[in-house]
């Protein structure tokens, strides 16, 4: 396919060269216009003396963007080192109200479109020009397929109460997510009766007139000392504190657990703004494909769309774990 | 997809510069053969003439600026990618510890890492300089985290201090 077209583009240019290949008569190198690898290169900028080095600049180019690209990343991905080492209690708790089986999907999803964004640039390289077309219109659908995902994530939090800091009012008790009950059914029952009593506590007092230690003293026989399987869970996920052995204590979530959501919407957001910019550069290069621009001497721009949509799938490879697997 | 065979000297109205390549293309792809370079991951013949090293190829305009990646060997890394996924989500049902699963996940995430710059984003054709470039980025990133880290494990003590007055105030 390329062949022919390119053979078209340089007989053109041999007789009567494009607009874009006059360009660089007007800068007094009048050679230029009989160079013969520019006029056998319509996509040749005048500055490069062969494909080979315009493709070489810009893959330097690119490759010095994506290393800044990791250390604008780097800052959010110190931010949650610092606060899971000071509270790893906050990211266990957290992390039962992440859906581990969306996160799984989008995983999936842009590991695909990964897959048809290489195989684009090797389509570019052979001027497969319909099946390059056909590649980076699945990665861009693959593209809006995660952000539907994250749409449904985010709507989700937002109705829960699961923002960041004063917005952060969960609607709902960790023991009553069907995550924490399928992976700590004890666990959980024991928050609710914990919870339950302590609901007590706080009616007994006015009601009975009694004295609060009196009290706890008569309903802490109701409920006996826990077991490992009850407690170790709570106990990582910050709801009791170590003293909660004493089965009067009471349960709470974690002081700091807002900080998560921050750290999670700016990380995600962060992604998936990438993710939105990476849909409009794909639908930049479809517009370039479908004109026919690419073939093995100039694949460079299609080449380095799909470096920087790896480097976002490589980032959501840290992602997931880091959010949605924490143990 | 054959297209790329069906470069020819007839067809090209440059004809001196592009023979010359194309010919040169050709020898080299012949040399490749010739010499049985072992490229497994290479099953058709039209992706032998972009199988060859940049070195070789340095000032090389005619024909493949970069290397070309095999089909299998794209959905192999695909694949691979994927079962290390699904791997990654059944491990943390296993518990290994506080630290445990954090490790094991992360080298999960990190093979899955060098698979997607090995193979998708080519580093592994590509001029070493590259990857120079990007392992620099990893190697900041690892300064900035582990220096922010040890400053912090500095004033752990304060926060400790600070925590067991509040307790004891209650």
């Amino acid at each position: 396919m390329s062949e022919p077209s390119t053979a078209t583009h340089a007989a053109k240019e041999a007789s009567a060269p494009p607009p874009g290949a006059h360009d660089h008569g007007h800068d007094g190198h009048g050679h230029e216009a009989h160079d013969p690898i520019h006029a056998a290169n319509p996509h040749l900028a005048h500055h490069f003396d062969t494909p080979q080095q315009q493709f070489d600049a810009g893959k330097l180019g690119i490759w010095l963007f994506l290393l800044t690209e990791v250390l604008f990343f780097a800052g959010l991905f110190c931010a949650y080192t610092v606060y899971r080492s000071m509270h790893p209690e906050v990211f266990v708790y957290a992390h039962y109200f992440l859906d581990t089986k969306l996160g799984a999907l989008n995983t999936c999803v842009l590991l695909i479109s990964s897959l048809t964004a290489a195989w684009a640039v090797r389509n570019a390289q052979l001027a497969e020009k319909k099946m390059l077309m056909i590649n980076i219109v699945i990665t861009i659908a693959c593209a809006f397929t995660f952000m539907s995902v994250k749409y449904v994530e985010y709507a989700h939090k937002y109705h829960d109460g699961l923002l960041p800091g004063k917005n952060f009012q969960p609607k709902e008790q960790i023991w009553e997510l069907k995550s924490f009950r399928d992976k700590h059914p004890e666990a959980a029952e024991y928050a609710e009766r914990l919870a339950k009593l302590d609901e007590k506590k706080a009616e007994a007092p006015a009601a009975a007139g009694a004295t609060p230690e009196g009290t706890e003293g008569k309903v802490a026989e109701q409920l006996e000392r826990p077991t490992e399987e009850e407690l170790e869970p709570l106990l990582a996920a910050g709801l009791v504190g170590p003293r909660s052995l004493d089965p009067s204590a009471h349960i709470s979530r974690p002081r700091m657990a807002h900080v998560f959501f921050g750290i999670y919407f700016f990380m995600t957001g962060l992604h998936g703004f990438h993710v939105l910019i990476g849909i409009g550069i794909w639908v930049w290069m479809l517009l370039k494909a479908s004109k026919g621009h690419f073939g093995p001497n100039y694949f460079g721009p299609i080449d380095f769309t799909a470096l920087y949509w790896h480097l976002v799938d490589l980032i959501w490879i840290y992602l997931f774990p880091l959010l949605y697997l924490i143990h | 997809m054959s297209e790329s065979k069906d470069q020819g000297p007839a067809s090209d109205p440059e004809g001196s510069v592009k023979t010359v390549e194309t010919t040169a293309t050709e020898a080299e792809a012949s040399e490749l053969e010739l010499s049985g370079k072992p490229k497994p991951d290479e099953p058709k013949k039209d992706d032998h003439g972009h199988s060859h090293e940049h070195g070789a190829h340095a000032d090389g305009h005619g024909h493949g600026l970069a290397h070309t990646m095999p089909l299998p060997l794209l959905f192999g890394v695909l694949g691979a990618l994927l079962a290390l996924t699904i791997a990654t989500v059944a491990v943390t049902s296993i518990d290994l510890g506080a630290q445990g699963n954090l490790i094991v996940a992360m080298i999960i995430a990190t093979v899955k890492a060098a698979l997607v710059c090995v193979f998708f984003m080519h580093l592994l054709w590509d001029k070493k300089f590259n990857a120079v470039l990007f392992l620099t980025s990893v190697l900041l990133l690892i300064l900035f985290l582990s220096l922010t880290t040890n400053d912090r494990g500095e004033y752990q003590h304060l926060v400790d201090e600070y925590r067991a007055q509040q307790l004891q105030q209650k």
